[in-house]
């Protein structure tokens, strides 16, 4: 397990050998293969009630499952301990099975040195989808988790930024990327287009979102200019994470 | 209203030279009024129409004087939910979306797609495939560090390069068309192999185009590399530690610019790049001009390696011959009734993955390129993610310009290298 690999290992592909006799796509792995991948009998050892369970798919990637919890804590070992040491983030992504099952929230990660990647997941109930953001950690993480949020509606704790990032922020209709969100949208078409024609296009020019306590400062300027004050916005859910007419 | 003595420096550029030291003391001290006006910084919006974003990118700037405050990007303009239709489609026909995203280099998409879906199948595709896809994916790479080559120049204020980096873009086009018969929306591979075998001669075209690009590389080389302006603009400018931007989550140029060497053709490879020769060019201060110096030695390592890669085509098959993903050839169709069902249920079901997932990185133009794709068993994917590489490296652009000036913003923006289909998806 604490064996280092060199710089000039084989990579990733020749580190892992798997036996010949397992069924490599087959998701359920017995904990002999731990072997394989140095950091995971170190997690299960550091972490022995988080680590959940351990799977290989697609050949000789190692998926790890851990408490939900506890993700911030084990990301930040993994990221700081010498003999580990994913400094690069790849990706934080979720996936929705549907059904009313879990969603699993995925974290790529990926050590340069040691030329090693691993897959943690952690699997919120739709109950309680929230999870510690990883920003402190990597600020790769920013816009990775505002997607999830966007896309999954799973909260991030201690984000500096927790607004949505590719859908309009007045969104009303929920979290695409989810299994119960039809694909042309929650709302008939008449309405989303409605919706798109009574938002005025200056609210989107107020620079309030530069961040909490700043000075709205463009608002300004429109009452100096004489020209009307900005009057509050018409027919928007003031709330868009709220689903909408789900 | 208060006085204050004010002692004037004007600075002043020797004709010729590009030594911008500036001399003092020319006008004497003068008593001029000082006004007490509280100071307010400015906002400026830049996009989501304008030509210097590359795309439907807007920039709010808060400006003090002509320096960079803070910048808050705002992007998903062009979001097209792919992801979402990708769950709506069966494995192959979510190729066609995959170049759609990155239009810039879309046979890298094209690959990188289906080659994740091969390995959660366990599909190992011909010799002969994988060394037309790393062709493929060499020749998009130089297809799209040319366009970033002509945007670059135009933005810093030269206009020849990015003629002569269209015209050998153009020969690109042509490829594609003559392999593909598109232009720029190829969807040239399915699960297990291509669309088609390459034409006959395409990969001497190929190599003709490779000799080429050589000639203009050097051409504009001499247009750039030593000229004062581009100098002056690009040195110094979006500075970035090696440390930070791994935190960044920075990957391919714009990583390798602040002396990372890590490059996935090296460090996870496939299609067997460990045994092409080419070497990957590292960056040492992480600014601008390094971010310029890397892709520009990075497109004369792919045409070294579509030279090799042409040497070393095989004869043989393209598509792998495995009845999960291959359709039965057109006899046996037409003759044989096993044959003609497992056609039929091919064609109108798709192919069926088994359960189980992959993430499979590859070094697309703009960084890494990751493709993650979930299977429950079915003939859709449960989920496909892109782990978009200018989408993680746009998001370091607040880091990059704050402090910096206004001006420089666009050449940070420029030297990121992003393309907005591949952000907003």
């Amino acid at each position: 397990m604490t064996e280092e690999k060199t710089e000039d290992g084989p990579g990733l592909k020749g580190e892992i050998a798997l036996p010949e006799e397992e069924d490599v796509l087959a998701p359920v792995v017995p904990g002999g293969l731990d072997q394989a991948h140095p950091s995971v009998p170190a997690l299960r050892e550091r972490f022995p009630d988080a680590f959940l369970r351990h799977e290989v798919t697609g050949g000789d990637e190692h998926v790890v499952f851990v408490a939900p919890d506890r993700t911030f804590e084990i990301l930040q070992w993994l990221k700081e301990d010498a003999d580990h040491f994913y400094n690069f983030l790849s990706d934080v992504t979720a996936v929705d099975y549907g059904g009313g099952r879990p969603l699993q929230l995925v974290y790529q990660l990926y050590s340069i040195p040691h030329r090693r990647a691993l897959r943690l997941k952690a699997e919120l109930p739709l109950s309680e989808l929230e999870a510690d953001s990883v920003v402190p950690l990597w600020q790769a993480a920013n816009w990775l988790e505002r997607e999830v949020w966007d896309m999954f509606g799973i909260r991030f704790r201690n984000h500096p930024d927790p607004r949505r990032i590719l859908m309009p922020e007045h969104y009303a209709e929920g979290h695409p990327l989810r299994k119960d969100f039809p694909l042309r949208g929650r709302f008939s078409r008449a309405e989303q287009t409605r919706r798109a024609l009574s938002q005025e296009v200056e609210d989107y020019y107020v620079p309030s979102e530069l961040g909490p306590g700043r000075e709205p400062q463009l608002v300004r300027w429109r009452e100096l200019s004489g020209a009307p004050k900005a009057t509050a916005k018409p027919d928007v859910d003031p709330t868009p994470e709220d689903g909408g007419g789900s | 209203m208060t006085r204050k003595t004010v002692e004037y420096q004007i600075s002043r550029t020797p004709e010729l030279g590009l030594d911008f030291r500036p001399t003092q003391g020319l006008m004497a001290p003068a008593d001029l009024p000082v006004a007490d006006f509280e100071s307010e910084n400015m906002l400026i919006n830049i996009g989501p129409q304008h030509p210097a974003t590359h795309g439907v990118l807007r920039l709010v700037l808060e400006l003090d004087g002509e320096t960079v405050v803070s910048c808050v990007p705002h992007i998903g303009y062009l979001h097209s939910s792919f992801e979402k239709l990708g769950e709506y489609r069966d494995w192959n026909q979510v190729v066609p979306l995959t170049d759609r995203m990155d239009y810039l280099a879309p046979l890298i998409y094209n690959c990188a797609y289906v080659m994740a879906v091969e390995k959660m199948m366990g599909v190992e595709v011909t010799e002969r495939c994988k060394v037309v896809r790393v062709i493929c994916m060499e020749l998009d790479r130089i297809f799209s560090h040319l366009l970033w080559l002509g945007t670059w120049a135009i933005d810093v204020g030269a206009f020849t390069p990015f003629l002569y980096a269209f015209q050998e873009r153009e020969k690109v086009y042509k490829l594609h068309e003559s392999f593909t018969g598109a232009r720029i929306t190829t969807s040239a591979t399915r699960v297990g192999g291509m669309m088609s075998d390459i034409p006959e001669g395409w990969e001497h075209g190929v190599r003709d185009f490779a000799d080429g690009v050589m000639k203009t590389l050097d051409e504009i080389e001499y247009l750039l590399h030593t000229n004062g302006i581009h100098l002056g603009r690009t040195q110094g400018v979006g500075v970035i530690s090696a440390e930070e931007a791994i935190n960044c989550g920075l990957s391919g140029p714009n990583l390798r610019a602040s002396g990372v060497p890590y490059d996935v053709r090296k460090d996870r490879p496939y299609y067997d790049y460990e045994t092409y020769d080419f070497e990957v060019p590292i960056g040492e201060h992480g600014d601008c001009f390094d971010r310029y110096l890397v892709r520009f030695e990075e497109m004369r390592q792919s045409v070294r390696i579509l030279h090799q890669a042409v040497d070393r085509l095989p004869d043989g098959p393209i598509n792998v011959d495995d009845p999960r993903v291959a359709l039965p050839s057109k006899t046996d169709t037409m003759n044989d009734m096993a044959a003609m069902i497992h056609h039929f249920k091919l064609v109108m079901e798709g192919v069926k993955a088994p359960v189980g997932e992959s993430y499979f990185p590859v070094e697309g133009s703009k960084g890494e390129l990751g493709m993650y794709v979930v299977s429950d068993g079915g003939s859709k994917p449960v989920r496909w993610r892109i782990r978009p590489p200018s989408f993680v490296n746009l998001s370091a652009i607040p880091q990059l310009v704050t402090g910096g000036l206004l001006a420089d913003v666009i050449m940070v923006n420029a030297s990121l290298d992003i393309v907005l289909g591949e952000i907003d998806r």
